[in-house]
């Protein structure tokens, strides 16, 4: 009979059980002034799913992680954690969450096992445990060999992953990582991919926002693009890429004089016309869901017209493409502008 | 507690509590804001421990301040006090060093905001008095250090207690006193202005006129008359004339009153302000 009051007393709140999804966000507004940083927001994390929230810089990602952390107050609209609403049952929800923010968020100058105790400590438990916890967390982000050396000596990956390492001190039923590899190396970035993937292999669920394309498409089960405030679109990594129009046939042609030729050997893959970019000698032609049997024939095609082309490949749609097609602007841009107009031209001064 | 409860159980929250996590009432929330804020303390004074910069501003600076006031301006500065101007000078400094310790509390909380550290804080189920609480005990042993050594350093220079040794003792809790209180400033600009270098260079620049323009170092009555109606009736100057009348004897009780009023005034006031501004988004 020794725990068997567990789930009486679930991070402080009621036994009710909330069997809707781990997440529901509901008209969500916030301005900062003039800024209108969320516009009505909604989207919902079933429970133990990845949601990935893909935007530019000052879409209203940060915002809306800092609403259901309870860090901000929304202006309108309802946000609920595992049924809890973070207006009105802060505690509630701040029991039940893992942060980890854009910056590690630790003390450089104590050590990693510190750092970690000391949040330990913070969630009010005993000395033995949260040096227990701690010492699990280390092994499992594989900082033991440093565990006990200053933070601030650590590598900017074993920065992140202490981070996160303190973001999960307390088994956090919903973990919210804001941007978690932004300023890492490709490296970090792929073993920080890596611990995400293993921790919600364990039943976590997880929003995470970034701006990097390929980590929504790597980490998330599903996805909602968020520009100026607005969800503009959702689904799958597939589904927005379906999108645009599925994969690409993508070829140079070195011989520059063969380039109609060529165009003309492939027009046969797609009914839409190959697109062919005379500057770097390229054709792409959007196959649809045909894929590698696009490839064979193009192959075919052009073997048979006696033309010589450098690196065919087949390019799957990137998020990029989904964003460029959904705003009219590429995700690293912030405000769409008019084709030839960019920001730093200087045609409109005078 | 067996099939009523699969419905929570299939949460996978229910893994958490096994680490003890339980809903606080009202007593245990107040001995949990303790707790959380002895947890920060902790940690603060482990990480002075760790930056020996943090030794130097804490106590080396301070003792130089009153080697240079006592061999460099001390002899051309002429007080009536007994003992000279070493007796005059070390209640004065002591409070300045007390006042200016307060960049540390200050130049901390801005690091701490701007790194995102409080923004964990406040996602934890943890007191929002704590990150405050705990910096000022920590400041508060940091003083103390600062101010023993000081008095210390005072002996060594000349600097005589005139008034007996419970005086003694209370002009330097004084001292510390309004060290926590300046701490109390600083801390809600730190929190408010968010970013250590701003901090750093203009955040606390009215310290300078707030402790020179006192009677920290010279009597008031050699100021220009414009001058005194400031440096008369700011509270370090009261405060500053109350640890000297402990330290050297005199009239207490007058400035013991505005001495407590101000302090307590300052640190209720600015506490709270720098509880709402850890609240702030």
């Amino acid at each position: 009979m020794s725990p068997p009051t567990i789930t009486d007393t679930v991070a402080g709140v009621t036994s009710a059980a909330w069997n809707g999804p781990a997440i529901v966000v509901e008209g969500l507004t916030k301005s900062f002034g003039d800024v209108h940083a969320l516009r009505g927001v909604d989207f919902e994390v079933p429970r133990g799913t990845v949601l990935g929230v893909l935007g530019p810089n000052g879409a209203g990602k940060t915002t809306a992680v800092r609403v259901l952390t309870t860090l901000l107050q929304p202006d309108g609209g309802k946000a609920l954690v595992e049924g809890r609403d973070v207006v009105h049952q802060p505690d509630a929800v701040r029991a039940i969450i893992g942060l980890a923010g854009q910056s590690a968020a630790i003390q450089e100058e104590l050590t990693g096992r510190e750092n970690l105790e000391i949040i330990g400590r913070l969630y009010h438990l005993p000395k033995a445990a949260a040096r227990t916890r701690a010492a699990e967390l280390l092994e499992r982000f594989n900082l033991t060999d440093a565990a006990d050396r200053p933070a601030k000596t650590f590598s900017g990956g074993m920065q992140r992953r202490l981070d996160l390492a303190s973001s999960l001190v307390a088994r956090p039923a919903v973990l919210f990582l804001d941007e978690p590899t932004t300023g890492l190396d490709p490296r970090s970035r792929i073993g920080m991919w890596e611990v995400i993937r293993d921790l919600v292999s364990t039943g976590t669920t997880l929003l995470l926002t970034t701006q990097y394309l390929d980590e929504a498409d790597e980490l998330a089960d599903q996805i909602i693009v968020i520009d100026h405030g607005r969800v503009i679109a959702g689904g799958t990594a597939e589904e927005l890429k379906d999108m645009v129009g599925g994969d690409v046939v993508e070829f140079i042609v070195p011989d520059d004089d063969r380039l109609d030729d060529a165009a003309q050997a492939v027009a046969g893959l797609s009914d839409a016309a190959p697109s062919v970019d005379r500057g770097a000698g390229q054709i792409a032609v959007r196959v649809g869901g045909k894929g590698s049997s696009a490839v064979i024939q193009a192959v075919r095609q052009l073997d048979a017209a006696g033309i010589v082309t450098d690196g065919l490949t087949l390019r799957r749609p990137s998020l990029d493409d989904v964003f460029l097609s959904l705003t009219g602007h590429s995700a690293e841009d912030g405000d769409a502008l008019p084709a030839n107009r960019h920001p730093r031209s200087t045609d409109h001064v005078a | 507690m067996s099939l009523s409860t699969t419905a929570s159980e299939r949460r996978p929250s229910a893994a958490h509590e096994l680490l003890g996590y339980h809903p606080p009432g009202g007593n245990q929330r107040l001995r949990w804001a303790l707790a959380d804020a002895l947890t920060l303390t902790r940690r603060d004074m482990l990480v002075w421990l760790r930056v020996p910069s943090f030794i130097v501003f804490t106590i080396v600076q301070p003792v130089m301040f009153v080697l240079l006031f006592r061999y460099v301006f001390g002899g051309a500065i002429k007080v009536d006090v007994k003992g000279g101007y070493v007796n005059f000078l070390m209640p004065g400094i002591i409070g300045q060093s007390a006042a200016f310790a307060s960049f540390g509390t200050a130049i901390a909380l801005a690091r701490e905001m701007q790194k995102g550290i409080i923004d964990r804080f406040r996602s934890m189920p943890m007191a929002r008095s704590a990150v405050l609480v705990g910096r000022l005990l920590a400041d508060t042993v940091r003083l103390t250090a600062t101010v023993v050594v000081l008095a210390a350093v005072g002996y060594a220079v000349g600097f005589r207690f005139e008034n007996g040794v419970l005086p003694a003792i209370a002009m330097l809790a004084l001292g510390v006193a309004l060290g926590v209180s300046i701490c109390c400033v600083a801390g809600w600009i730190g929190l408010l202005v968010r970013d250590e270098e701003s901090v750093g260079s203009v955040g606390l620049i009215w310290l300078f006129p707030l402790t020179f323009v006192s009677s920290a170092f010279v009597q008031v009555q050699s100021m220009p008359g414009w001058l005194q109606a400031f440096a008369n009736n700011q509270p370090v100057t009261i405060v500053m004339d109350e640890m000297r009348a402990l330290a050297l004897g005199g009239p207490l009780v007058t400035h013991g009153w505005e001495s407590a009023l101000w302090l307590v005034g300052i640190t209720a006031v600015f506490g709270y302000l720098a509880v709402k501004a850890y609240r702030r988004p």
